[in-house]
């Protein structure tokens, strides 16, 4: 039985971890590896070897803690001692110190904001678990909830769970997962998918890079258990090209998943069969679009087409899909194992659970963190965050990326869910946070997010091909301070239009960061114009121009 | 889903990296669907896709030439020009833009006298930008021959960049 198997594996890598007394866990995410994270790990291992404590200690490579400015970032346990910005060199010391007090210049306390007011269930596993061994995470109870669905609950049931813990989908729109689930389930067809949105295109935003780094066996776990709840045979992951190191995890923990029996022919003895195969993204934004996404995978390009009919009905090749973010994937294995109960407990009325944030920007602690839904905007940036380097003032917060908008600092004590942020104009979006101090400029801000968007849109429909463009000519011509007040209300036109008439999400929400700003911040937009001065002092502007209009 | 059998096409050459190609080709049961499989394989072997490359996916994969040019060209990360023998990456994701990457990207640009997408006249260095590496929490980030640098200077990207074309 697979359960026994579990258990028994479970049993051995924890005796094996038992037989050390203390283990050093090294931080070998992407931020990390880029501050020679690997360089680190193999000095502590030959400093253990050189001090004779090789047998009292071991190294583990583990996912992502969430703290990235400080990488190297390594933990010392059971004494739960974290240290960061850690060099190869200093790994004697380290090493040395093991058996008495923590290395004082490396050490970070534990017991502040950044880790207390954080509440970890999609982390859980992350800068814990050796993401590259799967025995690690079958250690910590994984592949349980999966094991669980498929011999104790029927697919109906299962849906019931997802749907009473009022999870809903954390790509952006949030959309209720069970309900999607239900309809996916209940579509005809010979043949069902289920895909798992990794692409990550918003700039600023790298939670699903992180997960997929840290604990690669959660995704697969939680689309599994979709697949048995939808009556899936076959999922797809479509990751960024531009995140490797999450590919390269992926695919080995597919491999390993189906060499232990969680993944592909009669799963667990039962008669359910699903497989998962990677498909790469080749930098295309707009993929994020779930109708784009599949035309991807179809090997086509990545042009949405107009729903309905939508993919739980007519998906991938035809067939009923159903499409989730990696994040939503990953709280699935969480509510089997917890209950619906439990989990519905967290959060507010409407927004269950938590949410993971990359906050980054002009903050003290950048990384990745995961808070419950309806904290505070403020308790996010001066608590989690540490505040603004050198005090600086606060001006924004920048969230969902080309889709969101920028909120100022009148709303910092808004309590965070899906439609508070919709009522400021801005959008949960995957969870990109950038915080921005008074260095920078609002239109060029805006301008930026335009150009993003023009770049990025595909072309098939008119108002989005043609209306960025425009969009982002006014906007560059505001920035240099060439634009009359015409300039300004042909923009909030252009972008009420676009809005309106886009085919895609890409489209309708492009216009969201210049409606934002220009809600909060007009007054800005009114200094490059009619005084043609930018207060950040981030635009140049063209003074000589000014005098021949 | 049936899957034909088919049977590979000669390759255009006794290059060995077309066999590379050809395996992504044969997992893949020469299905139409592989299209971008299989172009990320060639980008990886060969660095970039040419003429010859497109036309002989295209015509392995039973896929007309128009769809798999449609596709080459869409998609930001395939690339027609041939690549330097090393490249830097510069982000300009938000957190990065934010952090002073434009001023980086510009400090690289004059160093070496090209334009971000361009490659220095004696093929040395590739100068490209993307719109967002994911690591925002090092911000600002740039990758250098496969290695990404946090925390980066405009000063220490140029010298990074300088020290290659002095090789």
């Amino acid at each position: 039985m697979i359960s026994e198997e579990l258990q028994r594996i479970g049993s051995t890598t924890q005796d094996e971890e038992d037989r050390f007394e203390h283990q050093i866990l090294v931080c070998k995410g992407t931020a990390c590896i880029s501050a020679h994270s690997e360089q680190v790990e193999d000095a502590l291992k030959a400093e253990l070897e050189h001090q004779g404590l090789h047998t009292q200690c071991r190294v583990k490579g583990v996912g992502c803690p969430g703290l990235c400015a400080a990488a190297t970032l390594i933990t010392v346990q059971p004494e739960g001692r974290l240290y960061k910005e850690v060099q190869p060199e200093d790994a004697a010391e380290i090493v040395a110190s093991i058996k008495s007090k923590a290395v004082q210049r490396l050490s970070i306390p534990t017991n502040v904001p950044f880790f207390q007011r954080q509440r970890k269930l999609v982390l859980e596993n992350s800068g814990v678990v050796d993401p590259e061994e799967i025995n690690d995470y079958v250690a910590r109870g994984g592949y349980n909830s999966l094991i669980s669905a498929l011999t104790e609950m029927s697919p109906a049931e299962v849906i019931t769970e997802i749907t009473k813990s009022g999870l809903r989908g954390r790509g952006g729109a949030g959309y209720l997962t069970g309900l999607k689930w239900s309809t996916v389930s209940k579509a005809g067809g010979a043949h069902k998918y289920v895909i798992c949105n990794a692409d990550e295109g918003d700039p600023g935003a790298f939670m699903d890079r992180s997960v997929m780094e840290s604990d690669p066996h959660r995704i697969i776990e939680g689309m599994t258990i979709a697949a048995f709840a939808v009556g899936a045979d076959q999922g797809y992951i479509y990751v960024r090209a531009e995140y490797p190191l999450a590919v390269k995890r992926l695919q080995a923990a597919i491999r390993q998943a189906g060499k232990l029996g969680v993944l592909g022919n009669s799963i667990a003895g039962t008669t359910f069969s699903f497989n998962i195969e990677v498909r790469l993204g080749a930098g295309a934004f707009v993929c994020g679009e779930e109708t784009a996404l599949m035309a991807s995978i179809e090997g086509k390009r990545g042009t949405p087409r107009p729903r309905p009919p939508y993919p739980a009905e007519h998906g991938l090749w035809g067939y009923p899909t159903l499409l989730n973010n990696v994040e939503t994937f990953a709280n699935i294995p969480v509510i089997i194992r917890e209950g619906s109960e439990a989990f519905a407990q967290i959060g507010t009325e409407k927004s269950k659970g938590t949410k993971v944030f990359a906050l980054t920007g002009c903050v003290n602690n950048s990384g990745l963190i995961e808070v419950p839904m309806g904290i505070t905007l403020r308790e996010i940036i001066y608590d989690i965050g540490g505040g603004i380097p050198n005090d600086r003032p606060f001006k924004a917060l920048q969230t969902g990326g080309p889709s969101g908008g920028c909120i100022p600092k009148e709303y910092l004590d808004t309590p965070i869910d899906y439609e508070s942020l919709m009522q400021l104009g801005s959008i949960m979006g995957s969870g990109g946070m950038i915080v921005m101090d008074d260095t920078s400029c609002m239109v060029d801000v805006a301008k930026y997010f335009m150009k993003f968007s023009m770049l990025e849109s595909c072309g098939k429909c008119i108002p989005c091909r043609v209306g960025t463009t425009q969009m982002h000519n006014l906007l560059d011509k505001i920035s240099q301070g060439r634009a009359t007040l015409d300039d300004l209300a042909l923009l909030e036109e252009l972008c009420e239009m676009v809005k309106r008439t886009s085919l895609c999400g890409l489209g309708q929400s492009a216009p969201n960061p210049v409606l934002s700003t220009l809600r909060f911040f007009r007054d800005e937009y009114l200094m490059h114009v009619v005084e043609k001065v930018c207060p950040a002092g981030v635009c140049k502007i063209h003074h000589e121009e000014v005098t021949h209009s | 889903m049936l899957k034909t059998k088919s049977k590979s096409l000669p390759l255009p050459s006794d290059d060995r990296r077309w066999q590379l190609v050809n395996a992504t080709m044969r997992r893949h049961g020469y299905e139409a669907d592989a299209l971008i499989e299989v172009l990320h394989s060639v980008q990886s072997a060969f660095g970039y896709l040419d003429r010859d490359a497109i036309q002989f996916v295209a015509r392995s994969l039973r896929v007309p030439l128009s769809r798999a040019y449609g596709v080459a060209t869409f998609y930001e990360h395939f690339t027609m020009k041939p690549k330097g023998a090393h490249t830097c990456v510069v982000c300009m994701g938000t957190a990065c833009y934010i952090k002073g990457t434009p001023a980086i990207l510009n400090g690289i640009e004059t160093s070496l006298s090209i334009h971000e997408g361009e490659t220095t006249a004696d093929s040395k260095v590739s100068l490209l930008s993307a719109r967002c590496l994911g690591a925002c929490g090092m911000a600002p980030a740039a990758v250098f021959d496969g290695e990404m640098v946090g925390k980066l200077s405009t000063e220490d990207a140029v010298a990074r960049v300088e020290r290659w074309t002095t090789e």
